[in-house]
């Protein structure tokens, strides 16, 4: 039927997607080591210029690679990524340059993380114990999706792995922080979701109106800044420009 | 001053649309635009212009327009009913539309999305490069009744009375598919069931996907499995929790946790997109050689088309003749001077 009727169990695994895409997955499961992967390799790429490929990004633990089928041909894209791919371990590889780390002001608990209380009793600590995790921990943009600008950030240790909540909530705002799955959320757009709301900021991750709309990218790092729910109305009351009070520098 | 497109009285869902905007999957934006791509082709062909120009999209029903200078427009995609100052005029069609004239389109007869182009293009401002309302993602917005819609300069202004015979994509039919990322998980005879499935568009559906009905057992990976969201291509048909198959069209997420059994190729989208609830689709793998034989891209159909563009009849005895696409057989405009 197809060529790929079989899959390798194997990873690095290359795949064809549609006339003009190739997945490179690097585990079938969530780890650090198979994002930063799935980023290094994205960057590797990037930097070969390999003639014929339009467009990388990457997902959890993959990269996907389009390309133009009619200027060069699908085995000539897949030799050169199998090549580039040749000679790396993976599971241990440095993570692209130009990375940016954002210090990013959050209030957590109340009425801007209600659900603090019941996600921090499911990692089995308490409230403070929480919040000081969340503002201690220097949390990795794993993947950029669901909604334009809008990051998925982790990984969390270990006891952060909780499950989604089995209903949604109905709607929670532009800024949200969100946890599930040793993973936080910093929603772009008021949406339901079934992650349990713990913090909020003013920080936009999609900026329509600015030039370069798309304020992280993948692979940039957020350490969270805690301030109390009165400083983050001050900020949402006064900032114009959509950073929330964010400062930002690359990482060296 | 440049002319306008008064919008007199917009249908519901009406927007500005295009290519879309390339290179921004990493930021979790898909490249969007129109729904029905050869729809773009044929308009660009029928106003010899660049495919890059932005159109009206309008999904199931149109509207009420008037020019406020001369302009030149084409009518693609779903067919509606449509007139200019009250006379008929035939769809896949271009006309000079002289300002102060009322354009109006009615409800689509076949198919979802018809296309108003306007020589020049929509010219409004572009955000990453394209013109294309994208509502999920909050850029741009539904056209409104009252709106001024800026349209591009237009070198070609006398040039009008063309029509093209439409490429069908109206009416369902074999779809050919290539393997997409969960394929290899979904066992040989739920491929082989899927292949052999008889499916038709329901009315779920819109911008980014359509749904599909079907009947017989869902179509499942057969494993228990925990997909990791995985990134996703325009053109996937994913299986939801309860095994309902959706084509993901221009505006889906970039990435997704659903399994998808198969991409649509990119020349078979428009029949998808353009699938009215009962169309009658069915799906056939097909190797990528095969598709890429088949691959005809959209500048290949510009061209192709911009060839076959022939003159309107102008007796004005036979105009109530042109609904049948009457056409001066044999003769060519020979105009296709594209230079971007």
């Amino acid at each position: 039927m197809t060529d790929q009727a079989k899959q390798s169990k194997t990873f690095p695994r290359l795949q064809n997607v549609g006339l003009d895409g190739l997945l490179i997955t690097f585990a079938e499961r969530l780890s650090d080591g198979a994002n930063r992967a799935a980023l290094a390799f994205r960057g590797r790429v990037e930097a070969a210029d390999i003639e014929g490929i339009t467009e990388t990004t990457t997902s959890l633990a993959s990269t996907f690679v389009l390309f133009d089928p009619l200027k060069s041909d699908l085995d000539h894209i897949r030799a050169q990524l199998l090549a580039l791919l040749d000679g790396t371990d993976w599971a241990d590889v440095p993570l692209p340059q130009g990375r940016r780390l954002w210090r990013v002001p959050a209030a957590f608990g109340g009425t801007r993380g209600p659900q603090l209380d019941e996600a921090a009793k499911l990692a089995g600590i308490d409230r403070d114990r929480a919040i000081e995790e969340m503002t201690s921990t220097r949390v990795r943009v794993l993947t950029i999706g669901f909604a334009p600008g809008q990051p998925y950030l982790g990984t969390l240790p270990p006891h952060w792995n909780i499950p989604r909540q089995s209903g949604l909530t109905k709607q929670v705002p532009t800024g949200a922080i969100a946890v599930a799955i040793r993973q936080l959320v910093l929603f772009t757009a008021s949406t339901p979701t079934g992650w349990r709301m713990i913090g909020q900021t003013a920080f936009r991750g999609f900026r329509p109106d600015q030039d370069a709309p798309f304020t992280l990218g993948v692979g940039d790092e957020i350490l969270f800044a805690p301030i109390s729910e009165q400083e983050l109305t001050e900020i949402e009351n006064t900032d114009q420009t959509g950073l929330g009070g964010a400062t930002s520098e690359v990482i060296t | 001053m440049t002319a306008a497109l008064i919008v007199r009285r917009a249908g519901p869902a009406m927007t500005v649309q295009d290519l879309g905007r390339k290179g921004q999957l990493v930021y979790g934006l898909a490249a969007g635009g129109a729904a029905d791509r050869v729809a773009l082709a044929e308009g660009a062909a029928l106003l010899g212009q660049s495919l890059g120009l932005a159109a009206i999209e309008m999904a199931g029903m149109g509207g009420e327009f008037e020019a406020t200078q001369d302009i030149r427009i084409a009518l693609t995609g779903a067919p509606m009913k449509a007139d200019l100052d009250g006379a008929t005029v035939v769809w896949n069609a271009s006309y000079l539309m002289a300002a102060g004239q009322h354009l109006t389109l009615g409800a689509a007869s076949s198919g979802n999305y018809g296309y108003l182009h306007v020589g020049g293009g929509i010219d409004t401002k572009p955000f990453l490069a394209s013109r294309a309302a994208h509502l999920t993602a909050g850029i741009g917005k539904l056209i409104q009744s009252g709106d001024h819609l800026p349209v591009g300069t237009d070198p070609l202004l006398d040039q009008t009375g063309n029509v093209l015979i439409p490429q069908d994509r109206f009416s369902g039919g074999t779809v050919t598919v290539l393997p997409s990322v969960h394929t290899a998980h979904f066992p040989e005879d739920v491929r082989a069931r899927f292949e052999a499935t008889a499916f038709e568009r329901t009315p779920r559906g819109n911008r980014q996907g359509a749904e599909l009905a079907f009947e017989g057992a869902p179509f499942s990976t057969g494993e228990q499995l925990t997909i990791l969201s995985e990134c996703m291509t325009v053109g996937d048909i994913q299986m939801t929790g309860d095994g309902q198959p959706f084509v993901l069209l221009p505006e889906c997420q970039t990435v997704g946790g659903y399994p998808r059994i198969g991409t649509v190729t990119p020349g078979d989208l428009a029949k998808v997109a353009q699938a009215t609830p009962g169309t009658p689709l069915r799906f056939e793998f097909v190797t990528h050689e095969q598709a890429l034989a088949a691959h005809r891209p959209l500048e290949t159909l510009r061209a192709d088309m911009a060839r076959s563009v022939q003159p309107l009849i102008r007796d004005p005895h036979r105009m109530h003749d042109l609904l049948s696409y009457q056409l001066i057989s044999g003769a060519i405009t020979g105009w296709d001077h594209i230079e971007d």
